[in-house]
């Protein structure tokens, strides 16, 4: 009975010291204080015409539905907080959903429901097209400013005639490779054909293996997912199978395609991992910053990742613009994200200059040094600070022509096509042969374009 | 001895080989082994994935997934759990479903040991096709009901509140706490409730002071299922709610963003930090509750 | 005699009302739960059948229209659906089957009386405790073929004798899911029977053990018969369960078409393609599916109970 009375004694005791423990670290933690790079490197810019702006629409308050919690977050409220303090108007920040289909459902929710709830929204550089209907025409207020953005991708962001977002900052792919494995096999240059990858891939992996058997010459996306789309899209493209669309046509079912298809069908599990099947972005940075894999497609982010103190490869890699196939150039996928105002705004012309404020060179100049994003906008890449903050983005693959997917074109129909091209991918990377499944794509992309 | 008292002696039957082990000290030890292997296989089985989160938790971001594998970690950290809390939305977060999680489950208690109570121990028409009905709540996939709860939500300005995520988690916790209990009641033996009854008791009465003491195995599993479940879901989250304050735990820890501020990376030290704050009073919670309901059981048998 | 008779007659119609007050108050103590089956499954089941039979579409300019039975005949043709199908219904037999095995025999360890079992109790849970969209994730890493432990651990030990992706190939992949997914789950399971073994009478063992009844024979006679009922409520919640899986597949294989659940093709119709008519008549589709099962467990109820 005693050791009855005794024992929640004992629960309650343990409770209260898992609880103190909890108190302590966050106190602790309190202390080093996980602020942003924002508050403590670089002042918000200024907004331009501050007087003009607020003398319009001084005192309304707009809703922008901006990047996820953390330090973007926290970017997006140190910008906010200095465009109210020089215009006047009020920016409710709400973060965008973690994950991805989520906001995509949230936004889509708003536009059907014709929902004022929104007034800025971040988008996906793969919504403009999806959106267009619900989205105010920029090109009045901001095509001007336009012009200074890369040409890709403010085409991307135009939907018949209509410039419905403007760049905000972008993302391109690349080629990561191991300098220090390169020298060590004879190879002075990286790859400039898809073929010219495989073949270092393995001769570099067959030598590493020895030491490592779980070494892999090539890790990429190939995972069924959306980014297995852009990593497809750079390898067709870039060996002159076009575009998945071009000009309104399906072109997906062509020799050249199918061929470069076939080529990296026969390299699953021989120079890259077998599971590279299963790869999103996290798997293949992970791979190659472990000193698993030699070459790896990814995005920019992955540079810092690499460069990190304590990284393996920390000092031994580089970046490069991703292989072609015969006959044809470079391309590297363009990702990143826009800003759109939505048709049912209240306050269309705060919001227009809330975007205008954000997609200008001073605050891209700020959000790359501060939130490692890349800028969208071509002159940047000769400011020196910019440069410093993103290294990778050296005039070879700042120069590389970027490669849109068929987005505006497919408009609401556009996450359907996706899917019907990385899954048919998927199956050709898993064994099943390029001219069975292309034909397939393309009577589906067909349909979808009706 | 008389001989119909011979008749009925037990005789005495040939000791069986259990019945000479079970008998020896010796041999009841070696009988134990195959038992205790059991017991090792089962604590392997169950804990290696989350010694594995542990020892994540402790690694420095970089050394996470470095080859040759770190089973433990070389250069142990708190990094991870520095930076999992100092995301003040987390801490809100372990808040807010502290507070989904325990409403939650009063309520499925409340509902469905009421509901258990009229159709376990009650006799009328249409019984199972309640039970029926209620067991229908479970055979849509949830994104059949999303769309529809979300109109209702909205309807009621309940979203990005947690009185939304409250109400929607009754969807799958009422159900087996629902079905549960009502089996439960039905397998009490009716003695105890008619004498109640007779001694002019209502039947609130023999509700709360019969009944539920009985069940209270089935009141504590389905507690704990039900306020686990609601702890971690996260469909109904993420789409309910929109303000970071509003957060439960699995929204806030896929929230995490590392350093970087890129969504491509993903800080799993932090993750597994996070799992370790968020499950360790979890497995409090059991230890105490799991205890408590034994002894009290145990008392009610002996009383019998 | 006269008043024996008016006695009987007046006992039978004060059990009568009696009866109808029991119903009364049987009833009353049902609308809350009542309440919230109408909300949620009748408006829903309601509002989706009505969907089915339209071409709604998430956003679309065009007014909804009504189309009949046109979504339900390309469902008939719709091989992807057919393949998610049977994929959800072999993990399904799988899953639970292993399930019951194990928490069965979980749930029998932690009865019986040995030091330490208060803390097995607490372990036994470690699994079921953990985040679903966390561990997916987390056993996702752990099998990867280049740097995830499992495989480290299995070559160390000698079980194979190199890295396999566990995942990525078509003859393990599903095996892997359902290793997870049993994982996670048989904790779920092995509470609900322990629960079910810990009203069982203790006298009842002790009676047998002095006729001279081993550990096997208790168990057939005494426990199997005894805990049937949450037998049968654990096998078809879980399969009702196991029917609905998404997270696990979601996070391991995407949208690989192969490998896609009946509820990943429901959710990547609606929210990803936008067709939230035909998403209807496949969520209509998947409930009649799962209805067949209900009515599978109906009939072993009533079987059994006799």
């Amino acid at each position: 009975m005693q050791s009855m009375k005794r024992r929640p004694l004992l629960v309650a005791t343990a409770l209260v010291a898992a609880l103190a423990l909890v108190v302590g670290l966050s106190v602790a933690a309190a202390g080093t204080s996980h602020a942003t790079k924002a508050a403590a490197t670089m002042p918000a810019p200024k907004v331009p015409n501050g007087a003009a702006i607020r003398a319009k629409y001084g005192g309304q308050s707009i809703t922008f539905i901006g990047d996820s919690v953390g330090g973007s977050h926290a970017r997006d409220v140190a910008l906010a907080k200095e465009f109210r303090k020089d215009t006047g108007i009020k920016v409710n920040i709400v973060p965008h959903s973690p994950a991805s289909d989520q906001s995509y459902a949230q936004l889509a929710r708003i536009f059907s429901s014709h929902s004022s709830s929104m007034d800025v929204a971040m988008v996906d550089v793969t919504w403009p097209g999806v959106f267009a209907p619900y989205l105010v025409n920029l090109k009045p207020a901001l095509g001007a400013q336009s012009k200074i953005h890369a040409a890709g991708i403010v085409a991307n962001d135009t939907v018949n005639g209509k410039l419905v977002a403007m760049p905000w900052f972008g993302d391109f792919g690349m080629l990561y490779y191991r300098t220090d494995l390169l020298q060590k096999y004879g190879y002075s240059a990286p790859p400039t054909t898809w073929t010219e990858l495989f073949a270092m891939a393995k001769k570099i992996q067959d030598g590493e293996q020895q030491s490592n058997p779980n070494f892999s010459g090539f890790v990429f996306q190939g995972n069924a997912y959306e980014g297995l789309t852009c990593d497809a899209l750079e390898w067709i493209a870039s060996s002159g199978g076009g575009s998945f669309i071009d000009n309104g046509k399906v072109t997906i079912n062509n020799p050249k395609a199918a061929a470069i298809l076939d080529l990296f069908r026969s390299q699953i599990g021989v120079t890259t991992p077998r599971g590279v099947t299963t790869y999103q972005e996290g798997e293949a940075q992970t791979a190659f910053t472990n000193g698993d894999a030699a070459f790896e497609r990814n995005w920019p982010y992955a540079y810092s990742l690499n460069e990190a103190a304590g990284s393996p490869v920390a000092g031994k890699f580089a970046v490069a613009p991703l292989p072609h196939g015969p006959g044809g150039h470079s391309v590297a996928t363009v990702g990143g994200w826009q800003l759109a105002v939505s048709k049912f705004s209240k306050h269309p012309g705060a919001a227009i200059e809330w975007v205008r404020y954000l997609t200008s060179a001073a605050v891209e100049k700020f959000d790359t040094i501060t939130n490692s994003n890349v800028p969208t906008i071509p002159a940047l890449v000769k400011d020196p600070a910019v440069r410093k903050a993103a290294p990778y983005l050296n005039p070879a693959t700042a120069a590389v022509p970027r490669a849109t997917r068929p987005s505006s074109i497919l408009g609401q129909h556009y996450n359907e096509g996706s899917k019907d091209i990385y899954q048919g991918i998927s199956q050709i990377l898993n064994g099943a042969s390029a001219s069975s499944v292309l034909p397939t794509i393309q009577s589906e992309l067909q349909a979808l374009l009706k | 001895m008389t001989a119909a008292a011979e008749a009925v002696r037990p005789v005495a039957r040939p000791a069986s080989l259990s019945r000479r082990m079970r008998k020896s000290p010796l041999g009841r030890l070696i009988m134990r082994i195959p038992f205790y292997l059991l017991v090792a296989v089962i604590f392997v089985y169950a804990l290696f994935p989350f010694y594995w989160v542990v020892r994540s938790s402790f690694t420095p971001e970089v050394n996470l997934f470095q080859t040759p594998i770190q089973y433990i970690p070389a250069h142990p950290t708190l990094a991870n759990y520095r930076g999992a809390l100092s995301a003040n939305f987390f801490t809100h977060a372990l808040l807010n479903s502290a507070i989904v999680a325990g409403s939650v489950t009063l309520l499925s208690l409340a509902i469905g040991s009421s509901a258990a109570f009229a159709l376990g121990r009650f006799k009328f028409h249409g019984r199972s096709f309640v039970l029926y009905l209620v067991l229908s709540m479970t055979i849509f996939p949830q994104i059949a009901i999303l769309g529809a709860l979300y109109t209702t939500i909205t309807k009621f300005n309940l979203y990005d509140t947690l009185g939304a995520l409250i109400f929607s988690y009754l969807i799958f916790t009422l159900p087996f706490t629902i079905w549960v209990l009502t089996s439960f009641m039905r397998t009490l033996p009716g003695d105890l409730e008619e004498a109640a009854y007779v001694d002019g008791a209502t039947p609130l009465q023999v509700f709360w002071k019969v009944l539920l003491p009985l069940i209270a195995p089935g009141l504590v599993t389905t507690g704990l299922l039900a306020f686990i479940s609601a702890w971690n879901e996260y469909l109904y989250a993420l789409s309910f709610t929109q303000s970071p304050n509003h957060y439960t735990v699995p929204l806030a820890i896929t929230s995490f963003v590392s350093p970087t501020g890129s969504a491509f990376a993903v800080p799993w030290g932090q993750i597994m930090a996070a799992t370790v704050i968020v499950t360790l009073p979890l497995l409090v919670l059991v230890l105490v509750f799991q205890k408590r309901i034994i002894a009290g059981l145990t008392a009610g048998a002996v009383k019998g | 005699m006269a008043s024996v008779a008016t006695t009987v007659t007046t006992r039978r119609r004060r059990r009568t009302k009696l009866q109808r007050r029991q119903t009364r108050v049987a009833w009353l103590l049902l609308v809350p739960s009542l309440a919230v089956v109408a909300l949620v499954a009748l408006y829903p089941l309601g509002k989706t059948v009505f969907q089915s039979f339209t071409n709604q579409e998430f956003l679309a300019l065009e007014p909804t229209k009504w189309v009949g039975l046109q979504n339900y005949t390309t469902l008939i043709h719709d091989t992807f659906f057919r393949t998610a199908i049977w994929t959800t219904v072999k993990f399904t037999l799988i899953t639970v089957a292993f399930e019951f095995a194990l928490g069965l025999a979980i749930a029998l360890v932690v009865n019986s009386s040995f030091k330490g079992r208060g803390v097995m109790r607490a372990v036994m849970l470690v699994p079921w405790a953990i985040p679903t969209v966390v561990a997916a994730q987390m056993w996702k890493w752990m099998l990867d073929d280049t740097f995830g432990v499992i495989n480290d651990l299995f070559v160390r030990i000698h079980l194979v004798s190199h890295s396999h992706a566990w995942i990525a190939e078509p003859s393990t992949a599903l095996a892997s899911v359902c290793a997870v997914d049993i994982w996670k789950t048989t904790p779920f399971v092995a509470l609900l029977l322990l629960a079910g073994l810990q009203v069982i009478p203790q006298d009842l063992y002790e009676a047998a053990e002095v006729d001279g009844a081993n550990a096997l024979q208790q168990f057939w006679r005494i426990t199997f018969p005894l805990l049937k009922p949450a037998i049968l409520v654990t096998l078809i919640f879980r399969t009702l369960d196991a029917l609905r899986v998404f997270d696990v597949f979601y996070v391991f294989f995407g949208n690989r078409p192969d490998t896609q659940t009946m509820a990943i093709y429901a959710q990547s119709t609606i929210v990803g393609d936008g067709h939230v008519g035909y998403g209807a008549a496949i969520s209509v589709a998947i409930f009649l599916i799962i209805a067949i099962f209900v009515v599978i467990y109906m009939t072993v109820n009533r079987v059994t109970e006799e």
